[in-house]
């Protein structure tokens, strides 16, 4: 391997170039990885996971946790959109199901995509969620109103310390992002 | 070989010449101080009184963005690369820089990326607005449309400033007179060398954050949006990543300064010169596992708040060491106290004032009081101004005889110290009130019980303001004439630049000198 120049400054400059290249596909290519599963392993920003697949588990009756809903729509986003109930107490290892209500009251098609956020942040991790709304994005055309469902099983394992959850959603308006065709067919498969 | 300089504007344009090269970066950065400091005036101006006056809010915060950003990088890190320019060969015994035509390079790509800088204050939608540390999604979603300039100028900045610190490594790793070891090197050269390293390592985080920035706003991924799966918070991670190594890169090279300048007039040697060394590595190193202190507030866990607290005040150790040496180096000295001392002893002092807000707002359940205050504007300030700003003054001050030949205005020169001195502390302190008692930062209009807090401080920086131009004139008075300058301009200074005429010839060392060192 002859590939550095024999000149020591230029070797070193060489060297150096690399280097400072290095660290900027450090920063585009691996911090951000990182940093998502980072915190996907901690939970820390609150971000609950993907689709759970359930298994079977006992109902640990003995336990009950208040499960709070809070809905927020993003700047600029004119949908009406809220949990049906505010709260639920639940059973670790019971699925539960509560419905979202959303509502486009706009003259315009539009697609909507719910961001969940989950504090404490140490619970998320024992959150799971076996069908949600927010796997996808959400298509409602001008005036149209729907009924997003969401499936989820707090986990046996949930720390004894934490006896209440808070479930956020934030809704986005993502219309931008998507062409008029995919909207279409997001309508018809329903999602 | 001993051929002078070349005539007319070519002789800038296209010199390779360390020294016209690094009188280029003063001269840049000079012009950068005055145009940030144009900038720091309208918010002072505007914020003399509660109520809004002279200019509407989105100005205001275009004028707190771009005091930040030309200030840190058109103003504090050009200064420091021009004084490396000049005086590290001169120093360390070299003819010249090791890549002089990427010397040249580095600093005239610099002026474009002001001037495109700059001109996003004309601009429809006016200049960046969304504060010098362009948090997402303020600097994405919600920013003016010149974002995309301001982004293409970051960029160029940082490919200045990392050709400049390989230049700076390979100079001094591989151009050092016979016989001076890395530990006989002076502070200066050792604490850039350090600091290049920073740059080389963090300049690309900067790159990087910029270009995701360009990526979300132009290109559609989602690396700071939440609506497409991206966190906001991922982007101070990533920019304090940089941004904390960057508070060292302004203040590394200022340590070596006030380390050559205070054993001259103290006539004694350095104190604890390989501590110092020493010391240097260790907050440079520290810099990299601390960047979260600066958001205790986005909902760290408490682990996470708990280690960067602790790794944060763990700074202070080597940092207390060197103001230690520092003060021992003075202790029983013969000092006199011309112009030069007086800037480096008031950053002593100074410097450590912004340290001890610095440890307050390292204590992270204090911090969520202080967070987003005047009182952190008051403590980057103390660590700013009389850190970066005195010790280039001084630098200045210290090495303009050997640049130009001749010796400054001393009386002028105090004057200057006074009036920067008393104009910086009027300015700066009163912030430390306001901010405890909840005034935040980056408004343009403000609650009554702050307005004489404010009004003192905005008489201090039209001080400040005013001091600086004294500066000026002094400095152009010196180069125009003055009494001639000797070789050694103070007494028994140590260093090789001293043992080259006044002003320095356009070629110094073309022969490699004899290196003695005397620690």
């Amino acid at each position: 391997m002859k590939v550095l120049p024999e000149d020591p400054v230029k070797r070193l400059s060489v060297k150096l170039a690399i280097t400072s290249f290095g660290f900027l596909l450090f920063a585009l290519f691996v911090m951000p990885p990182l940093y998502v599963a980072f915190c996907e392993i901690t939970g820390l920003n609150g971000k609950t996971g993907d689709k759970y697949e359930a298994v079977d588990a006992v109902v640990d009756t003995s336990r009950e946790i208040k499960v709070q809903f809070v809905a927020t729509n993003n700047e600029g986003m004119p949908w009406q959109f809220g949990p049906e109930v505010k709260t639920l107490i639940v059973h670790p290892g019971e699925q539960t199901r509560i419905n979202y209500l959303a509502k486009n009251p706009t003259g315009n098609d539009m697609i909507g995509q719910a961001i969940p956020s989950l504090i404490p942040y140490k619970a998320a991790s024992y959150f799971h969620k076996t069908e949600c709304f927010c796997f996808n994005q959400q298509a409602l055309l001008a005036g149209e109103e729907a009924v997003l469902p969401m499936f989820f099983i707090i986990d046996q394992d949930l720390p004894e310390h934490i006896k209440s959850i808070t479930l956020s959603y934030t809704i986005f308006d993502v219309t931008d992002r998507f062409s008029r065709e995919e909207l279409l067919s997001m309508v018809d498969t329903g999602q | 070989m001993a051929h002078g300089p070349a005539k007319g504007i070519t002789r800038w344009l296209y010199t390779t010449n360390h020294k016209d090269i690094g009188s280029m970066y003063l001269w840049f950065s000079f012009a950068m101080f005055f145009l940030g400091g144009i900038f720091a005036l309208v918010i002072r101006a505007e914020l003399f009184q509660p109520g809004l006056q002279i200019v509407d809010p989105n100005f205001f915060n275009q004028m707190t963005t771009m005091h930040g950003l030309v200030m840190v990088f058109g103003a504090v890190m050009p200064a420091f690369v021009g004084l490396a320019n000049w005086m590290i060969p001169m120093q360390i015994g070299a003819p010249d820089m090791a890549l002089p035509r990427m010397n040249n390079w580095s600093f005239w790509i610099l002026p474009f990326a002001f001037a495109m800088l700059s001109s996003t204050l004309f601009m429809e939608g006016g200049a960046p607005n969304f504060g010098w540390t362009f948090y997402a999604p303020l600097s994405t979603t919600y920013a003016p449309p010149s974002v995309t300039f301001f982004i293409f100028a970051v960029h160029i900045m940082g490919a200045s400033s990392i050709m400049g610190a390989i230049n700076i490594i390979a100079t001094i790793v591989n151009m050092r007179a016979p016989g001076m070891t890395y530990m006989k090197m002076p502070l200066f050269v050792w604490t850039w060398l350090i600091t290049a390293f920073l740059l080389i390592a963090v300049m690309p985080v900067l790159a990087g954050v910029v270009t995701m920035m360009l990526m979300d706003i132009h290109f559609g991924t989602s690396f700071f949006d939440a609506a497409g799966g991206g966190d906001p918070v991922l982007f101070q991670h990533i920019f304090w990543f940089f941004g904390h190594p960057e508070v060292y890169i302004m203040i590394l090279p200022a340590f070596g300064i006030v380390s050559a300048i205070i054993p001259t007039f103290a006539r004694k040697p350095l104190f604890g010169y390989s501590s110092m060394v020493y010391a240097t590595a260790a907050i440079a190193f520290l810099s990299f596992v601390v960047w979260a202190h600066h958001m205790f507030t986005v909902g760290l866990p408490i682990a996470g708040e708990l280690f960067f607290m602790w790794a944060t005040m763990l700074i202070a150790v080597p940092t207390g060491v060197k103001v230690f040496n520092w003060v021992a180096t003075m202790f029983k000295g013969a000092m006199t106290f011309e112009t030069p001392m007086l800037f480096s002893i008031a950053f002593v002092i100074l410097f450590t004032i912004g340290g001890f807000s610095g440890l307050m707002l390292a204590i992270a359940p204090a911090d969520f009081q202080y967070h987003d205050t005047y009182f952190v504007v008051a403590h980057f300030h103390y660590v700013l101004v009389p850190g970066a700003i005195f010790s280039i003054t001084a630098g200045v001050y210290y090495w303009l005889p050997k640049w130009c030949g001749n010796m400054y205005n001393e009386t002028m020169g105090k004057v200057h110290f006074w009036l920067a001195f008393i104009g910086l502390n009027v300015t700066f302190f009163p912030m430390h009130f306001s901010g405890l008692a909840g005034m935040p930062r980056r408004i343009p209009d403000y609650n009554m019980m702050f307005a004489d807090w404010n009004m003192i401080s905005s008489v201090g920086a039209f001080l400040f303001g005013a001091a600086q131009v004294m500066f000026l004139y002094n400095v152009i008075a010196t180069i125009v004439g003055g009494k001639k300058a000797t070789a050694e301009v103070w007494e028994n200074p140590e260093g090789l630049e001293w043992t080259v005429p006044s002003p320095a010839p356009y070629h110094t060392f073309s022969e490699p000198p004899e290196f003695k060192s005397s620690h």
